[in-house]
């Protein structure tokens, strides 16, 4: 049950197509149906799909494609240039602060990764860049959400501030940033419970956070594995706190994860790291290029293009 | 009855927008359909049923053609199953429910709440905490345990899964309990290893007792996409799902992918999560569902 990937659906449609040499404006539309499919399948929103199939048909059209020697290749490569592009050009550092310390907060729906990836990152500050992280345990609501936090604090060697779960979480913020003060800490990492974005009184426990902990990058923490409500998601999180990245989780599993295109189409803001396992040096920088043939399963393309 | 109706009404308001049920009609169908993650196969193929039994008896009326659609969607998710949409609880010494799914769904939450069910019941209640692996996964449970006033077997972090289910099972065997609760960790359907683990917690159980464990309940969060449809595929090889949880459906996401599911493994959704405290567990109800799944359809002529 496996996805079929694009290039094994275009090759179906270019099947009939080969040593034709030119492409009708129906062989085209039949073209842009599998490009299609393979994004819906692939859990790209739907809205995102059309118009992302709309512009790749003008530049196709543009490209003079329907006169040309080889339209396959073009057809493909137009796709897979237009969808890295659209993915963003190369990997985005996070901003640093230029007094201590950088703070960075972790936003994002219930269960998507959120206090893993916090510590992940905060093990990969350290490595890289020598830091002296501080986490805050700001979730006070999920059950051992603190005593996951610690834990994972453990591991990477990195400490955790914490005030129980009776202080409101905008006041252990501000006390964990005195903390990090007194301890010259150089990076801050705000871990935050997990919430829905259509949740008015959290969202707004949210807001606060942001005022008082003035963070340089605010990051979605968002599931590779989900689907057509990737965009409300996004655009919900990106509304009330305009963040500034993006970290897509749990790519390690075997998800297309079409809500990347999805979230970078509606909100603008880059994917800047990927989750790829439950081990917390399982952090890697985004790569568009090789996202892009992952959602269009064109790991084969090169091959493709010399077959067609 | 009552839901039923009040979903034809709101399909009215929706024929009452449309003059005729036309193209766009079954456009707009197939949106909805896709923007709630049924999947675009399933999307095309419920449309085109529609279509075709619409042609077929020749209903014009707007009138009519509900019907016919409210009946499709209701027997599509009604159709005989060869599994019971209730909980199956031994007659006979203890139930064993086993939770699987993929990482962060809401396993662990949900055991709180349906173990608090259970304990109001007056059953008696006991947890496995089999989650080893991830950082404060015991304590997570333990501290539903508490709050619902049950029993739990624990041991360290890094323990053999395995073998804290192995206790567990003798522990309610020995000691009567009604129901046993087991908390998996999360893993990928893609991980050999972790799939293979869970096959060992199975034959632990199986050994243990052998009708047993009564249910596999494979947890799915509701803004899962297509992924789930191999989720529930591979988990189902390893283990026998006998049903799914949809969790976190009091967010945007609609869970559509249970119909393409339901569809194509027949894998029935006995409860749905609608949000993180004991209260929020109700049976899965088809009307109720369906329901839903159209909103937006509604909401936006
Ligand atoms: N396979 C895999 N699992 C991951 C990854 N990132 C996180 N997880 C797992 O996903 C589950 C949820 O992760 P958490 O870090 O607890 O998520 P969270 O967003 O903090 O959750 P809440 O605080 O409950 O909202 C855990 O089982 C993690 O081990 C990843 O990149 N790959
Ligand atoms: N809004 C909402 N949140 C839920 C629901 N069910 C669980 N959650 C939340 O989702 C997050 C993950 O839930 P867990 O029960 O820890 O999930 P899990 O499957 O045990 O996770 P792992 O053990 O890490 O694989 C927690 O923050 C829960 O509070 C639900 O129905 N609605
Ligand atoms: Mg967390
Ligand atoms: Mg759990």
């Amino acid at each position: 049950m496996a996805f079929e990937g694009l290039t094994d659906r275009l090759q179906k449609a270019f099947k009939n197509l080969r040593g034709k040499g030119k492409i009708s404006e129906s062989d085209l539309r039949e073209t842009m149906r599998e490009i299609r499919l393979a994004l819906l399948e692939a859990d790209v929103n739907f809205k995102v799909v059309r118009q992302f199939v709309k512009t790749v048909q003008e530049k196709a059209k543009g490209a003079d494609v329907l006169e040309g020697l080889n339209p396959a290749q073009q057809i493909v490569k137009i796709v897979n240039d237009e969808l890295t592009n659209m993915m963003g050009e190369s990997a985005t550092p996070l901003v640093k602060s230029d007094k201590i310390p950088t703070v960075i907060m972790m936003v994002g729906l219930q269960g998507a990764g959120k206090t893993t990836s916090a510590g992940k990152l905060a093990k990969k500050l350290k490595t890289d860049d020598h830091a002296r992280p501080l986490m805050i345990a700001a979730d006070v609501y999920r059950p051992a959400a603190i005593e996951q936090l610690e834990k994972v604090g453990e591991q990477v060697g990195v400490p955790v501030f914490q005030e129980g779960t009776d202080v409101d979480p905008v006041q252990i913020v501000q006390d964990g940033l005195k903390e990090a003060d007194k301890n010259n800490n150089d990076y801050v990492l705000i871990d935050t419970a997990g919430r829905l974005q259509i949740d008015e009184n959290l969202m707004d426990e949210l807001k606060n956070i942001k005022k008082v902990a003035n963070p340089n990058d605010i990051l979605l923490v968002v599931d590779a594995m989900t689907g057509q409500s990737a965009v409300d998601t996004a655009v919900g999180f990106n509304d009330a706190l305009d963040i500034t990245g993006v970290i897509l989780t749990k790519l390690d599993g075997d998800t297309r994860g079409g809500a990347a295109l999805s979230i970078r189409a509606v909100t603008d803001k880059p994917i800047m790291f990927v989750g790829q396992g439950e081990k917390l040096d399982d952090l890697d920088v985004f790569h568009p290029d090789r996202m892009a043939s992952r959602i269009l399963g064109m790991g084969d393309m090169l091959s493709f293009i010399e077959k067609t | 009855a009552k839901s039923r109706s009040s979903f034809g009404q709101k399909l009215n308001a929706l024929f009452a927008n449309f003059r005729s049920v036309d193209d766009n009609f079954f456009d707009d169908l197939e949106d909805t359909l896709v923007e709630s993650d049924v999947g675009f196969e399933t999307a095309i193929q419920l449309t085109d049923e529609l279509k075709e039994e619409v042609k077929l008896k020749n209903a014009k009326k707007p009138k009519d053609v509900q019907n016919l659609i409210v009946q499709k969607m209701i027997d599509l998710y009604d159709a005989p199953s060869d599994k019971d949409n209730a909980i199956q609880l031994s007659k006979d010494g203890p139930t064993v429910i086993l939770f699987v799914g993929v990482n962060g769904v809401g396993k662990t939450t949900t055991i709180g709440k349906m173990a608090n069910n259970y304990k109001q019941q007056g059953k008696k209640v006991l947890m496995a905490a089999a989650d080893t692996f991830r950082a404060g996964a015991i304590e997570q449970l333990d501290e539903w345990a508490k709050r619902d006033g049950v029993d739990i077997v624990k041991k360290e972090a890094g323990s053999d899964p395995a073998s804290v289910v192995f206790e567990a099972v003798d522990k309610a065997k020995k000691e009567n309990y009604d129901v046993l609760f087991v908390d998996t960790a999360g893993r990928l359907q893609n991980k050999v290893n972790l799939m293979n683990e869970l096959a060992k917690i199975n034959k632990v159980i199986k050994r243990e007792i052998p009708a047993a464990p009564q249910e596999v309940l494979l947890v799915i969060d509701a803004t899962t996409g297509q992924n789930a449809l191999n989720q529930a595929k591979m988990f189902n090889e390893i283990t026998d799902i006998t049903g799914i949880v949809l969790t976190k459906l009091d967010g945007t996401a609609k869970g559509g992918i249970v119909i393409a599911i339901k569809n194509k493994l027949n894998i029935p959704v006995k409860f749905v999560g609608l949000g993180e405290t004991v209260n929020d567990l109700r049976p899965f109800d088809s009307k109720n569902f369906i329901d839903g799944l159209f909103k937006g359809l509604i909401q936006n002529n």
